[in-house]
């Protein structure tokens, strides 16, 4: 009896298809935009011809069993790829609920006077499909901490530039906040720009730096110290208010670095360890020849 | 053995350390530097370690030694040519060398010590003029 049922699911595969592809058209929600109809239906075919394939009597109440290994694998593939595009986490799971809707339709037209029956049968697919949405749901999240890792990587990347702004004087402006694998990250590049251009003078601007911690600047003195090392001057500039006030509250001791309010001042701090000044051309000069 | 040679230059001893230091090693440098700075009455000492890639908390010890056992012998101590890599790894050891002073490459070391010894240089050959 029950398998008779089964089979003849299968046989309406291509109804189960239609009327499922027809509630996800039928839905005010669906993007048209994000994805065409003719790839919602590839994919709604494919997994529906995997999932009654894999579906018997005795994994019907199993969700965990193995036979729906394949079921897993195609609907990981599906929302990692919406996640990509961009589908928000309700249109992907209204994307797999609708497909309970199409089976207990059909099972419906199945057993029309068997109340009981239809009942208990609904029940099991119901809490089959339940758990396929809920396993699409944590690969839809994964899908996208994955984008989020991706981009705070390249964030990582772009945000650490080592700038020449004169000879033997480089400057790093760091925007955001410092984290240990980020100061490993701007270590590294000033220290290899300093062997690289050979100067002897580095500023680290903090001024886009929103707070200052003692985590913070304990991983600004590693960085002065690990310069100063390798025998370069380390200057520290970009200092606002609010974190000189936050440092002095903290406790922490700053006394051993040259510390500037501005790149400016830095910038003529620098220029006076080169032996240079910046001179404005004298004007009066016509007036005296 | 193995040997660093210590040369000297004027009145100042240059070592150039172009294998990476195992402790034997170093601790023979330290001696021999030591009874060299004494012997010459070398007035700076320049350890350059560029072509060091490899250092441990006993070799940042060894260089923070030679430069406070220079110090009380009156010459003064500039390592050059410290690779990123090793300012790193001293600093997360948290050896940060203080009193050893640093220069990026040999010619600037040699600025650095000449400056470090010129004032005084040149009030001994006023004694002596006078």
């Amino acid at each position: 009896m029950k398998s008779n049922l089964l089979k003849s699911l299968q046989k309406k595969k291509k109804q189960i298809l239609e009327l499922w592809i027809q509630n996800q058209l039928t839905d005010p929600n669906l993007r048209e935009d994000l994805m065409s109809n003719t790839e919602l239906r590839v994919q709604s075919d494919e997994l529906v011809d995997v999932f009654l394939k894999n579906l018997n009597d005795t994994n019907l109440t199993e969700p965990d069993s193995p036979d729906f290994e394949p079921v897993f694998e195609i609907l990981a593939g599906i929302s990692i790829s919406r996640a990509r595009q961009g589908f928000s986490p309700r249109e992907t799971g209204i994307f797999v609920f609708s497909l309970k809707e199409a089976l207990l339709e059909i099972l419906r037209q199945e057993l029309p006077d068997d109340p009981l029956q239809l009942y208990n049968e609904s029940m099991k697919i119901s809490r089959l499909i339940d758990s396929f949405g809920i396993n699409t749901f944590e690969t839809f999240i994964k899908g996208r901490e994955e984008v989020i890792l991706r981009q705070t990587d390249e964030i990582a990347e772009i945000s650490t530039p080592v700038i020449r702004v004169w000879d033997g004087i480089l400057a790093l402006p760091i925007i955001g906040t410092l984290d240990s694998s980020r100061t490993q990250v701007v270590m590294e590049n000033l220290l290899q720009e300093i062997v690289e251009t050979a100067s002897g003078i580095a500023i680290l601007d903090i001024s886009g730096v929103p707070a200052v911690d003692s985590l913070v600047a304990q991983h600004l003195i590693k960085t002065v110290s690990a310069t100063r090392l390798m025998g370069a001057e380390c200057i520290i500039s970009g200092i606002r208010p609010e974190i000189a006030q936050t440092v002095v509250h903290l406790g922490i001791d700053l006394s051993g670095i040259v510390t500037k309010a501005t790149l400016a001042s830095a910038l003529k701090y620098a220029f006076s360890l080169q032996q240079m000044e910046v001179k404005r051309i004298r004007q009066e000069r016509k007036y005296i020849d | 053995m193995e040997k660093i040679p210590i040369l000297r230059m004027g009145p100042f001893l240059l070592v150039t350390i172009q294998i990476d230091l195992y402790d034997r090693l170093a601790l023979n440098l330290e001696a021999d530097l030591v009874q060299m700075v004494n012997k010459t009455g070398a007035r700076g000492v320049l350890i350059d370690i560029s072509a060091v890639s490899i250092v441990d908390s006993f070799m940042g010890r060894i260089i923070g030694n030679i430069a406070s056992m220079s110090k009380i012998l009156d010459a003064e101590t500039v390592v050059v040519g410290m690779q990123p890599a090793v300012a790193i790894t001293l600093i997360e050891l948290g050896l940060p060398l203080k009193g050893v002073h640093t220069a990026l490459n040999v010619e600037k070391g040699m600025e650095l010590l000449k400056s470090k010894i010129g004032p005084e240089e040149e009030s001994d050959d006023d004694g002596d003029a006078d």
